[in-house]
């Protein structure tokens, strides 16, 4: 183990020109639904013309560099070490930079190995993984199913997150809980709510909802549920069944 | 229809032999797993009696139990007195607010969050609302971000003296019970006098805040804090030195700052440890780097620096409100997008509270355009450019984090609220295994998880 300031550690490494190599082009990472219309209107009611309006799906786009700040140290610092470990060239899927929060997008693969990287190595040093949810993206979107963990280094105070996407048959990713022990609450939560199955979880149970729930109940195709209330005479609807203008 | 009573009052039984059975009689019977007992008070000693040959109890306390700080279930196995292991059981306060924002826009989201850590629903309402604006992009005049240090740290105070006051009930110190309740009521006050409302407050709303503060306001927040400086000193008296308060304490949940970090472990926990880790210095945010204050820290790591700990950052903040009082400068509260901003201002009249009569007559009788604005920015809410956000703040509790989704609609894709209770009571078994009974109660206080928050 190499300590901090040695020679050959990561502090001292020369890290120019890395870049995140995907050996082939990648699907987009979709992350939201399409929309058409304006006012949640179709057919002959439209008359205001806008119901030809089209706006694709949210796709999180790709930052290039520079990516500004602290940003390119670190993401030159983990694209080394991931180098330097032999892991695939394409464990880092996509870099993106968005309103000032850097996001790595991984292959589920090596995520224990990027993980135990990104706590120990000398010039990374996240130390806390402050926060693990799972995102459903939509019946739409391909990979719908994200894991999203931050991590946050005390030492350096920088925060990135690290973005996992799955098939929602195929639901299935390494667990953390080796590296981060924090992490195992929060996966059992999105385990719970979102029917991602962390293997290597040492005890991957529900944890919010009853022990015999069926389904997992933050997935979007899970209704929401409820019963319309009658208000001054008129009926109002439960809130999945309200008219819904986005 | 009968003319007694006691017939028609109650599902008690009456009769002659439901009067003679024992309602503390300890039933068992005989599962897979060996006897279970079924305790309600007094015959504890009966049980252990019975039980005096078996080497190990496994013990079930709550979710409805008085020392369990809220609907918390604690699992404990036994050897005599000793607690070999201990698990906590949570979701009994699962109220699927997550799933709810995802239905409602992004202005009503506040008034879900704010009923989540129902101890400190305004970092709870702080911390989305500022997801919200980094979302937006939008930053919140100057005067709106004083206001919501100034109500945070009164809310952190009422926070901490909760966790004062619940803890030393639970272990038996009832006037600290009152005494930490009484002062809290003196928040609640103020704070039902600044925003409308005790608790559930939805008054910080994203762009800004739902209203100014009243008339008075300087007046009565400087009274609050003549009150507390004068009460304060109290709970030294009270508890600080009290000998047995210390010993119930002291050296009880202990856990390093080793521990903290590998459990995720945040707030005054992580602080005992010794790590002067808390956001307002490290990460500042709404202006925390104007203020003047201290964050205490010790190394003791145990519940009775925690008490400490908190009592001095009751202190702490005080002093941030009374600088917040000072910096407070006349301007707008909310940002002037007026696709954000909420057209109307919130008045009392005959009727209750509502809608300004000046509003009300300029959308009715002089404005079909400010009409069709109101309608569509209150039931369609406004649009948030796509992306996600995570904005933590530092809540009572420790780190309070919002990872929020949009995909550009109108309302949330996904709000994740990475809750300090949720996190923290994970040390819960590295806390008290290998202690006594008697000290998972002080732990647990310690740690003081707010189950609302925990189960979401």
């Amino acid at each position: 183990m190499t300590e901090p300031g040695d020679i050959g550690s990561s502090a001292e490494r020369a890290v120019e020109g890395v870049e995140p190599a995907g050996a082939e082009e990648k699907a987009p990472i979709v992350a939201g639904k399409a929309r058409k219309g304006m006012f949640g209107i179709s057919g002959t009611g439209d008359t205001s013309g806008f119901g030809g309006l089209r706006l694709p799906a949210h796709v999180a786009a790709p930052s290039e560099r520079p990516y500004g700040g602290w940003f390119d140290e670190v993401a030159d610092e983990l694209l080394a070490a991931i180098r330097e470990q032999g892991l695939p060239a394409d464990t880092v899927q996509q870099i993106t930079v968005d309103r000032g929060e850097i996001t790595f997008f991984l292959r589920r693969d090596n995520l224990v190995d990027v993980a135990r990287i990104l706590r120990d190595d000398p010039a990374l040093r996240f130390e806390l993984c402050s926060s693990v949810s799972g995102v459903d993206y939509g019946a739409d979107a391909p990979q719908r199913l994200h894991s999203v963990y931050h991590l946050t280094s005390m030492t350096y105070r920088r925060r990135i997150r690290l973005e996992v996407a799955v098939d929602v048959d195929d639901a299935h990713m390494p667990s953390v809980v080796s590296v981060y022990p924090t992490a195992d609450w929060q996966e059992r939560e999105t385990w719970d709510m979102f029917g991602i199955v962390y293997d290597g979880h040492p005890g991957l149970t529900r944890i919010l909802m009853p022990d015999d729930w069926d389904g997992h109940p933050q997935r979007k195709d899970y209704p929401l549920g409820g019963i319309p209330v009658e208000y001054k005479g008129a009926e109002i609807p439960p809130p999945d069944q309200r008219r819904s203008y986005s | 229809m009968t003319e007694r009573l006691s017939d028609v009052t109650t599902g008690t039984d009456t009769s002659a032999t439901g009067r003679e059975s024992d309602p503390y009689d300890a039933s068992s019977r005989e599962t897979t797993e060996g006897t279970v007992y079924t305790v309600t008070g007094g015959d504890w000693d009966e049980v252990l009696a019975e039980a005096a040959g078996d080497e190990r109890i496994v013990m079930n306390l709550g979710p409805q139990h008085p020392s369990t700080h809220g609907v918390l279930r604690l699992v404990l196995e036994l050897e005599g007195e000793t607690v070999t292991q201990a698990r906590s059981v949570i979701g009994y306060l699962h109220t699927g607010i997550e799933k709810n924002v995802e239905y409602r826009n992004w202005t009503q989201g506040v008034t879900f969050v704010t009923r989540m850590d129902y101890l400190a629903p305004l970092h709870n309402e702080a911390a989305y609302c500022m997801s919200v604006e980094k979302l937006l992009g939008v930053t919140v005049p100057q005067r709106a971000q004083t206001i919501r240090v100034l109500l945070m740290e009164l809310n952190r105070i009422s926070s901490h003296l909760v966790a004062l006051a619940t803890g030393g009930m639970e272990l038996g110190a009832l006037t600290g019970m009152t005494a930490g309740f009484r002062e809290r009521e003196e928040v609640l006050h103020l704070l039902e006098f600044l925003t409308g409302l005790r608790m559930n407050h939805a008054f910080i709303r994203p762009g800004g805040l739902a209203q100014d503060l009243p008339d008075g306001a300087e007046q009565k927040i400087k009274d609050f804090i003549k009150v507390m400086d004068s009460r304060l000193p109290d709970y030294d008296k009270l508890l600080t030195g009290q000998p047995i308060w210390r010993n119930r304490l002291a050296g009880i949940g202990y856990l390093p700052v080793d521990a903290c970090l590998a459990l995720g472990i945040t707030g005054p926990i992580l602080r005992s440890a010794g790590l002067p880790w808390d956001l307002r210095k490290v990460e500042p945010y709404s202006g925390y780097e104007n203020y003047e204050f201290d964050v205490p820290t010790s190394n003791a790591a145990d519940a009775y620096a925690r008490y400490l700990l908190r009592v001095e950052e009751i202190h702490q903040s005080l002093r941030i409100v009374r600088q917040a009082v000072d910096n407070l400068t006349p301007g707008p509260v909310m940002v002037e997008d007026a696709k954000i901003a909420w057209p109307a201002q919130l008045t009392i009249g005959a009727d209750g509270m509502g809608n300004s009569l000046e509003h009300v007559r300029k959308i009715m009788s002089q404005s079909m355009e400010s009409l069709i604005h109101h309608f569509k920015l209150v039931t369609e809410g406004f649009a948030v450019p796509a992306g996600q956000v995570y904005v933590p703040i530092e809540s009572p509790r420790g780190e309070l984090g919002y990872h929020v989704v949009s995909d550009g609609g109108t309302r949330p894709m996904r709000v994740h609220v990475r809750e300090p209770s949720f996190v923290n009571l994970q040390s819960m078994p590295a806390m008290c295994e290998g202690g006594m009974v008697a000290d998972v109660i002080a732990s647990v206080a310690s740690i003081d998880p707010v189950m609302g928050g925990c189960d979401r």
